[in-house]
């Protein structure tokens, strides 16, 4: 991956401009036309090498949500899994390696909807999930430091 | 759209967000247009001035509605591939402590203290490790380790095997 890519990547996770033409002022940091961080940020969207550009908000603040882990039995797990996933308040889903083995987030307007959400989920399945809401934040996010020569980062 | 006049307060959180605040969150929770004038891109799509957006968002970022704005990188796609969900044992008493020096490490990208499940998850201190292999992220875990010292009292793991699911936040 080029330099400018790299920076573009790096250097921009945030503090993104709130000005009339943010690509303008980036272009001006990386000494770059807007024309080219305009084009390659495209480039970058397209390849996957870029989720969006756009704000991460802070947990909690909006709605209610939870961490929440299940023991489902290897046999269950695809069908569970895609039970899970189909619902609109699951936004984030993995399978892991441990006797709690499917770990999802999810996030309702409020507490009692986002309760009903797993209760239900127990109800389908007849399986527990336990509910591993966040008490307390400690990483101050800044982003993250890629580094592009290091195998061992 | 005209949507009514009302204020929604947003429940959770000391700040609220209102009806106008939660249009321009889902008008971009997929992005920024990358287009000369995002901004004003937005804001036609939303019946807003430029300026407004610009000065709400701005006030999220000072409420802490918003974390940071900016490129967000797959991590996946660039080679992160190794990703592992680090649980540990710390004493209550001190886990602010050893959440903040932990939450500081730069290859930890979320550090949260959840509840213990006992007997069968004694774990109070989550911390997400991300790495370019499984050698890389048993090396970030040892450099927790040594934050922790005598203070880890067990830890356990969970690589990621599949990922199911995931979208960004939604809100409707």
């Amino acid at each position: 991956m080029n330099e400018i890519n790299k920076r573009l990547l790096n250097e921009f996770q945030r503090d993104f401009p709130l000005s009339a033409a943010p690509y303008a002022d980036i272009a001006t940091k990386l000494g770059i036309t807007e024309h080219e961080v305009i084009d390659r940020l495209k480039e970058l969207n397209q390849s996957g090498a870029i989720s969006r550009i756009g704000a991460v908000f802070k947990p909690k603040r909006i709605g209610a949500s939870t961490l929440a882990a299940m023991a489902v039995p290897v046999d269950q797990l695809e069908a569970i899994a895609d039970l899970v996933s189909s619902y609109e308040a699951v936004n984030h889903n993995y399978e892991r390696e441990h006797r709690l083995n499917l770990w999802f987030v999810a996030t309702a307007p409020d507490s009692e909807s986002l309760d009903s959400v797993l209760n239900d989920i127990e109800q389908n399945t007849g399986l527990t999930v336990v509910r591993l809401p966040m008490v307390e934040d400690y990483h101050i996010d800044l982003g993250f430091n890629l580094k592009f020569e290091d195998p061992l980062s | 759209m005209n949507l009514p006049a009302m204020k929604r307060q947003m429940p959770h959180g000391d700040q609220v967000i209102d009806e106008t605040d939660r249009r321009i969150i889902i008008a971009t929770q997929a992005g920024l247009p990358v287009t000369k004038r995002p901004y004003h891109d937005l804001a036609l799509q939303l019946g807003l001035e430029a300026n407004e957006v610009m000065a709400r968002m701005q006030k999220m970022i000072q409420d802490g509605v918003i974390r940071r704005i900016g490129v967000v990188p797959n991590h996946y796609a660039l080679g992160y591939t190794a990703n592992a969900m680090s649980v540990w044992d710390v004493p209550d008493e001190k886990i602010t402590e050893l959440g903040e020096r932990v939450g500081q490490l730069d290859f930890v990208s979320h550090c949260y203290q959840r509840p213990r499940h006992l007997p069968s998850w004694p774990f109070n201190l989550f911390a997400m490790v991300h790495g370019k292999s499984t050698a890389a992220v048993e090396e970030k875990i040892r450099e927790i380790e040594n934050v922790l010292g005598e203070d880890n009292r067990g830890n356990a793991l969970l690589y990621s095997k599949r990922i199911l699911k995931k979208t960004g936040l939604r809100l409707t």
